[in-house]
């Protein structure tokens, strides 16, 4: 079954009086356990495809089916709950709470799923210990290398079990080696059975993922599946 | 309901994380929450102490007592007519008393102030009223020591003396002061009673513990002149419902004593207290407004730092906002999340406010007696609530309705 269904989907935004077409005509469906990557110049509305994927922003037009229900006819609150539950987000930047610890942050999404305390604190701290964080669990994202922050955000978007996992770069803010540790997360939360959408700029990046989606000028240019998958030795995260 | 509680609950754990993480500036915040609390509170109770202690003054002179007197406390008439009134003299009292039949007591006064002194002390300034033995059945008095003089006593315009309690306790700080002998005016005089403590008043001259009495025929014989001076003839009703009775026979019976004619005015008036309290209620009531307001303006200027506060805060925290957004955070979540903020700080400074209000109301209640009451407590915590959840509206509600992709690209 599609998780994600989407046709003929456009984004415009106005900037004064000129209107910037990020998504001009974009159709894509994605079925569940797939790990697609997303690629393309910068400027081409790969941010911005993640964004609608991810409930955070709506259309301008076209359909948009998440697990079979259109999500432009629903609520900001129905929205939230989607991105609550059903999605799990990770950015370039890591976007954690700077002045929570990592414990908070992973568990916040399930304070929004109205978990009580001490499920959702056990919940929070497997997913640490998933990350291979479980020493790191009261250190603030300041107090924490640049890949152990997106350890923890990672685990803060699989926390809640979500239906798929987005990253927009994932990447971008981590060297060469330390990129590869988070690829060998993806790969592991993938041969799980978890459905991963992630947007890079690098070809070694996105060799990870079954299959490629090519954008250009807010269109779909290639989406192909990857002959070759990069296959990691996953050994060095947990276990 | 339970989602709603976990919720509040959930948010109040937020919004204590963000206070604790900007204490300084929470602190500050609060400053402004903390004077205003404090200030509203403390004009509040010091009003309420003015107000009391007036009522005291003013029942000490009796709810069902009537002043028949030549002067007229509240008048819209000129000053030179009242002046040219006849003398009320102790004659017009003894026929009043006479024909008058509902009043339950009458008695003359007259008064003037002196000084009074025991050996090296001395207090000026003191009422020394005079009046008879039948004084102290138009008032409600109870002995601190002693009585009040007899009918032989003042019949005999003896020298003697009952004191009020500041009077006692200035003169006779050990209490021991009767039958003592004190002097007033170059005479001595014995105490043969000491008054309970009535309530001192702020209104100095009403001020009923400031006070001593002799016999009238003592206070004409040594201080005043009782052909050149009016007396007041007090006249207590039966009780307080009868009043009006009482003011109109006693109107009836002091024309008839005057020998005044069915077209002649009255020359003497029938006071009463009301008067009094309508006329302190118009001046003072105005007074109290507008010291509530300015202290309510001050109350007005924490919260407008509060909602700026906030407003700083939901901009500095737009990501933050974004992040909470993403991750699945409702508006009202996040509405609730910032009202929380916002009305913790007001309940905190408003709690140390009242407080900071109870203490020194400690103080001020050297001047004028005043204490903290509940209900102050109440309003305080509601009117610092209030405050919290007004001035936090506008930026909560500006923070509920960020667009998610745009705070979480906010530098
Ligand atoms: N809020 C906005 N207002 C106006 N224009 C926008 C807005 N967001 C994006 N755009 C425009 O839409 C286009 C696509 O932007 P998007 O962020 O999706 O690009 P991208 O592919 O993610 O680029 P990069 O690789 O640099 O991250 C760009 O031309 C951008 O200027
Ligand atoms: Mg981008």
């Amino acid at each position: 079954m599609n998780i994600i269904n989407i046709e003929h989907i456009a984004k415009v935004y106005e900037v004064g009086l000129e209107k910037v077409h990020a998504l001009r005509d974009v159709s894509l469906k994605i079925d569940k356990n797939e790990y697609v990557a997303i690629m393309g110049p910068s400027g081409s509305g790969k941010s911005t495809l993640m964004n609608m994927l991810g409930c955070l922003d709506t259309p301008t037009s076209g359909v948009y089916d998440f697990k079979g229900e259109s999500v432009s006819t629903m609520t900001d609150n129905d929205l939230a709950k989607i991105r609550n539950k059903e999605i799990g987000f990770v950015f370039q930047t890591f976007n954690l709470l700077p002045r929570s610890d990592a414990l908070h942050n992973v568990e916040l999404p399930l304070v929004y799923a109205g978990m009580s305390y001490s499920d959702r604190r056990e919940k929070a701290k497997q997913a640490l210990i998933d990350v291979g964080l479980g020493d790191r669990m009261h250190h603030k994202p300041n107090e924490l290398s640049g890949g152990q922050r997106q350890r923890v955000a990672v685990a803060r978007a699989l926390v809640t079990q979500p239906s798929i996992i987005l990253a927009d770069e994932p990447t971008g803010n981590l060297d060469s080696k330390t990129g590869e540790e988070i690829m060998g997360l993806f790969q592991e939360l993938h041969e799980k059975g978890n459905t991963i959408i992630l947007v890079t700029h690098e070809e070694y990046i996105a060799e990870h993922a079954a299959r490629i989606i090519r954008l250009r000028d807010g269109l779909i240019e290639k989406d192909e599946r990857v002959e070759s998958r990069k296959v990691l030795n996953t050994n060095s995260a947990s276990e | 309901m339970r989602n709603i509680l976990f919720e509040l609950k959930e948010g109040l754990l937020i919004a204590l994380r963000a206070i604790r993480a900007n204490k300084i500036r929470s602190a500050l915040t609060m400053l402004g929450i903390f004077i205003g609390i404090t200030v509203v509170v403390l004009m509040s109770t010091a009003i309420k102490g003015i107000d009391n202690s007036f009522q005291k003054g003013i029942s000490a002179l009796g709810t069902d007592v009537l002043y028949i007197d030549k002067w007229a406390w509240f008048t819209n008439q000129e000053w030179w007519k009242l002046r040219n009134r006849r003398n009320i003299d102790m004659e017009d009292y003894e026929k009043f008393k006479e024909l008058a039949k509902l009043p339950l007591a009458v008695a003359p006064v007259t008064s003037s102030r002196q000084t009074i002194k025991y050996k090296d002390r001395r207090i000026d300034d003191v009422v020394l009223n005079g009046s008879n033995s039948d004084y102290v059945k138009t008032t409600n008095f109870t002995f601190d020591q002693g009585r009040f003089y007899s009918e032989i006593e003042s019949n005999a315009s003896r020298q003697v003396a009952v004191l009020g309690s500041d009077v006692a306790k200035n003169l006779f700080p050990r209490g021991d002061a009767l039958d003592k002998t004190i002097k007033i005016g170059g005479a001595n005089y014995k105490v043969v009673g000491v008054l309970d403590e009535q309530g001192s008043s702020i209104l100095g001259s009403y001020n009923p513990d400031n006070q001593a009495f002799i016999p009238i025929g003592t206070i004409f014989k040594n201080f005043i002149s009782h052909r050149r001076n009016s007396i007041t003839i007090n006249v207590r009703a039966q009780n307080p419902a009868m009043i009006e009775e009482t003011k109109a026979e006693a109107i009836g019976v002091m024309r008839k004593i005057r020998g005044l004619k069915y077209d002649e005015e009255d020359d003497f008036t029938v006071n009463q207290q009301e008067a009094l309290m309508e006329q302190y209620n118009s001046v003072v009531g105005v007074i109290k407004i507008a010291g509530l307001f300015i202290t309510g303006l001050s109350l007005f200027v924490g919260a407008i730092g509060i909602m700026n506060i906030m407003f700083v805060s939901v901009r500095e925290r737009t990501r933050e906002i974004g992040i909470r957004k993403a991750i699945g955070a409702k508006k009202r979540t996040i509405l609730a999340q910032f009202l929380l903020e916002s009305s913790t700080i007001c309940l905190v400074g408003g709690a140390v406010g009242l407080l900071a209000a109870v203490l020194l109301s400690m103080v001020v209640d050297q001047f004028i007696p005043t204490s903290v009451q509940i209900d102050a407590v109440v309003i305080a915590f509601v009117v610092a609530l209030l405050t919290g959840v007004l001035s936090g509206f506008a930026p909560a509600y500006m923070a509920a309705k960020l667009d998610p992709v745009e705070s979480l690209r906010y530098e």
